[in-house]
C-alpha cells in the first residue's frame, strides 16, 4: 500500500533520504518523521496490545501514539521531529539494552 | 528593585501576549515552549523553507496570526525563550523542565501557566485505527505540512472546529468524503442568542457552513455515530452512522478525524495544586481562578484555553489580564480600566463559548450507549465493557480508582483522549452523576521522559 498522507502543496523542497527498518526511504526537507513515514507508507508502528497497526492520533505530541525508535534505541515522537537526513528509523521498539537505561 | 522571577509556561496566543505585558512593565519573563516556534497550535507555523502566505494558512485570522508571531519576534531579547521544552511538574516551588536529555529547575516569584488545549474526544469503535485522527491533527497536517491525512477523508464530531477544518481541507483541495455533526441542527438557532455576543465570528461560522453547502460535500447534522470500519492492518475504510431519519449510511473513506471541541491541558495547574471545580455546561473539571486569572495557589495564574476554552482571541485577553494580575501581585502599578475593560472582553467570550457548549454539546449520552467492544482507551486497547466491568463488580465507581482497576486512563496519553469519555462511561455504569466520578489527577511526569535524563539545574 502507497502512502496514507496526500501532499497538497509545498512540493517544490529539497529531497532528503533516510533509512526506514533498513531500507532506504525518502522525504522532503520539512517534513516531520512522521509525514515522511505516512508519504512512504500507511503506519508507523504496531500497536504493542496486539489491536493493529498505527498512524498516529493527535499530530501535536499529546497522545504519544506516534513513538518510532532510532537504530541506536532512542525513543522519538514522530510527530514533533524534523526530518533529518541519514536518520534510520525502526518501526518495533527494540529490546531494552543497558546502554539505553544507564 | 529584586528583579522577580516570572515563568511563562506555554507560547501561544496567551503565553504572547503575557509575556508582551510583563516586558513592558520591565519584567525579562522566562517563556517556556514545548513548540519549536512560538504561536501555540493555533497559530502554528510551517517549516522555515514553506512558502504559503498568511492569508493561505489562517484565512480569517491571519491579521490576528501574523500580529502574535511578530510580537513575539520583537521580545526575543528581552526575554529569556526556551523552545523545545516540556515543563513536566510543578514542585517544591519550581518549574521542572527537560529539553532533549538535559532537565532543569526553575524558582519563580509568579507563574502563569498557558498551557492551551487539545481535542476533545468521544471514543467511537474503531477509532483505534490507522487512519483515525483527531480534527486537530488533521489541521496540523495541513497547515504545518502541507497534507491531508487521507486521500477521501471524512469529518465527524461537532463544534467550531468541524466546519472550519471542512471549509480549509476543501480550499486546499482535499476530497472531503462528508461531515459528520452529532449535534442537531436546531441547536444552532437555539444557542443564537448567545452566538450573537460575537457577531463576526458568528459570521464567520456561517460562511463556512455556506462554502461547505456549495462544495456539495455530503453534510449531516443530529447523527448518531456507529463504528469506524477497516481492518487491523490497512486501517480506516468506511464511516457508518444513524443519519437524523434513523436511517443507517456507510461512507467509503480512507480517514476519519473526529473531536468534540477542546479540552483544557490542566495538569499542571493540578500539580500546583490549585482547587478545581466540576462545569456543568461543559461537563468536565476546569481549574478556579479569579476574575484576572488568580488560581487558588498564591502566585500561580491561568490563562487562555489551558484554563477554560474560550478560543484564540479570548486567549489573548485572558494572557494579557493574567499577566496584570501578576504585576499587581508583584507590586507593579496596573491601570484598573484596562483590568476592567479586559474583564469585559472575556465575559463577552464567556457568553460566546456557552452559546457554542448549546450549539454544539458534548454528546453524554454516547459513551453510555457505546458497545461494550468499543475501546475508550486507544493508548492500551482497553474496551468500555472491561471499564464497565470494574464498575459493576469491583464497585470502582471513582475516576482514579477505575483507572487502578482497568488501567483506562494509564497509558501513554495519561487519560487526555479517554477520561473525559472514561468518566462518562463510569458514571452511566454505575447510574452515578457525572460530578461524583472525580476527575483523574494530573501526575507527574505529566508527559512521558526520555529514558536517559540528565541533571542540569540552572
Amino acid at each position: 500500500m502507497g502512502g496514507r498522507f496526500v501532499r497538497l502543496a509545498e512540493t517544490d523542497r529539497a529531497e532528503l533520504t533516510f533509512l526506514l527498518d533498513g531500507e532506504p526511504a525518502r522525504g522532503l526537507e520539512g517534513d516531520t518523521l512522521l509525514t515522511a513515514m505516512l508519504r512512504s507508507g500507511a503506519h508507523l508502528r504496531e500497536s504493542e496490545f496486539g489491536d493493529g497497526r498505527r498512524a498516529g492520533f493527535c499530530l501535536m505530541g499529546a497522545c504519544q501514539d506516534c513513538w518510532v525508535w532510532t537504530d541506536e534505541g532512542g525513543r522519538l515522537r514522530a510527530c514533533s521531529t524534523l526530518l533529518r537526513k541519514g536518520l534510520s528509523i525502526v518501526t518495533r521498539q527494540p529490546r531494552a539494552a543497558w546502554s539505553s537505561l544507564a | 528593585m529584586v528583579e522577580p522571577r516570572v515563568v511563562v509556561v506555554g507560547a501561544g496566543p496567551a503565553g504572547v501576549r503575557c509575556a508582551e505585558a510583563l516586558v513592558a512593565a520591565g519584567v525579562r519573563p522566562t517563556v517556556i515552549d514545548e513548540g519549536r516556534r512560538a504561536g501555540g497550535q493555533i497559530y502554528r507555523r510551517q517549516p522555515e523553507n514553506f512558502t504559503r502566505p498568511y492569508a493561505k494558512l489562517y484565512g480569517t485570522e491571519a491579521k490576528r496570526a501574523e500580529a502574535i508571531h511578530r510580537t513575539f519576534d520583537g521580545l526575543a531579547d528581552r526575554i529569556d525563550y526556551r523552545p523545545e521544552t516540556l515543563v513536566w511538574n510543578i514542585a517544591d516551588g519550581h518549574v521542572w523542565t527537560a529539553t532533549d536529555s538535559r532537565q532543569g529547575a526553575l524558582a519563580f516569584d509568579a507563574l502563569v501557566l498557558c498551557a492551551g488545549a487539545t481535542d476533545r474526544l468521544m471514543p467511537v469503535k474503531g477509532w483505534n485505527l490507522a487512519g483515525a485522527y483527531s480534527l486537530g491533527a488533521a489541521q496540523i497536517a495541513l497547515k504545518a505540512q502541507a497534507c491531508a491525512v487521507g486521500r477521501r477523508v471524512v469529518l465527524m464530531g461537532s463544534g467550531p472546529l468541524l466546519y472550519l477544518l471542512a471549509a480549509q481541507y476543501l480550499q486546499a483541495g482535499a476530497e472531503l468524503a462528508a461531515v459528520l455533526d452529532t449535534s442537531p441542527g436546531w441547536r444552532r438557532i437555539a444557542a443564537l442568542p448567545k452566538l450573537l455576543a460575537e457577531p463576526s465570528v458568528l459570521w464567520n461560522g456561517l460562511a463556512l457552513t455556506f462554502a461547505l453547502r456549495r462544495a456539495g460535500v455530503p453534510a449531516y447534522t443530529g447523527v448518531q455515530p456507529i463504528e469506524i470500519e477497516g481492518t487491523a492492518e490497512g486501517g480506516v475504510e468506511a464511516v457508518s452512522f444513524r443519519d437524523s431519519g434513523g436511517q443507517t449510511r456507510r461512507i467509503d473513506c480512507d480517514a476519519a478525524a473526529l473531536g468534540h471541541h477542546l479540552r483544557p491541558e490542566t495538569q499542571l495547574a493540578d500539580l500546583a495544586r490549585c482547587r478545581f471545580q466540576f462545569d456543568a455546561s461543559s461537563r468536565q473539571w476546569l481549574p478556579e481562578r479569579d476574575a484576572s486569572g488568580r488560581s487558588t495557589t498564591p502566585g500561580v495564574y491561568l490563562a487562555g484555553d489551558g484554563a477554560s476554552v474560550l478560543g484564540a482571541r479570548a486567549a489573548e485577553a485572558s494572557g494579557r489580564l493574567a499577566a496584570l494580575a501578576a504585576l499587581q501581585d508583584l507590586g507593579r502599578p496596573v491601570a484598573d480600566a484596562e483590568v476592567a475593560a479586559l474583564r469585559r472582553q472575556l465575559a463577552g467570550w464567556d457568553r460566546f463559548a456557552q452559546g457554542l457548549r448549546e450549539a454544539f454539546p458534548w454528546p453524554a449520552e454516547q459513551a453510555a450507549a457505546l458497545p461494550d467492544d468499543a475501546i475508550v482507551c486507544r493508548c492500551e486497547s482497553i474496551a468500555a465493557g472491561e471499564l464497565r466491568r470494574v464498575v459493576r463488580e469491583a464497585g470502582a465507581c471513582e475516576a482514579n480508582r477505575a483507572k487502578a482497576f482497568s488501567r483506562v486512563g494509564m497509558g501513554r496519553c495519561q487519560g487526555r483522549y479517554c477520561g473525559h469519555a472514561g468518566a462518562e462511561v463510569i458514571a452511566a455504569a454505575a447510574n452515578i452523576p457525572l460530578e461524583q466520578v472525580g476527575r483523574l489527577r494530573g501526575q507527574a511526569p505529566v508527559k512521558p521522559l526520555p529514558v536517559a535524563i540528565e541533571e542540569d539545574l540552572r
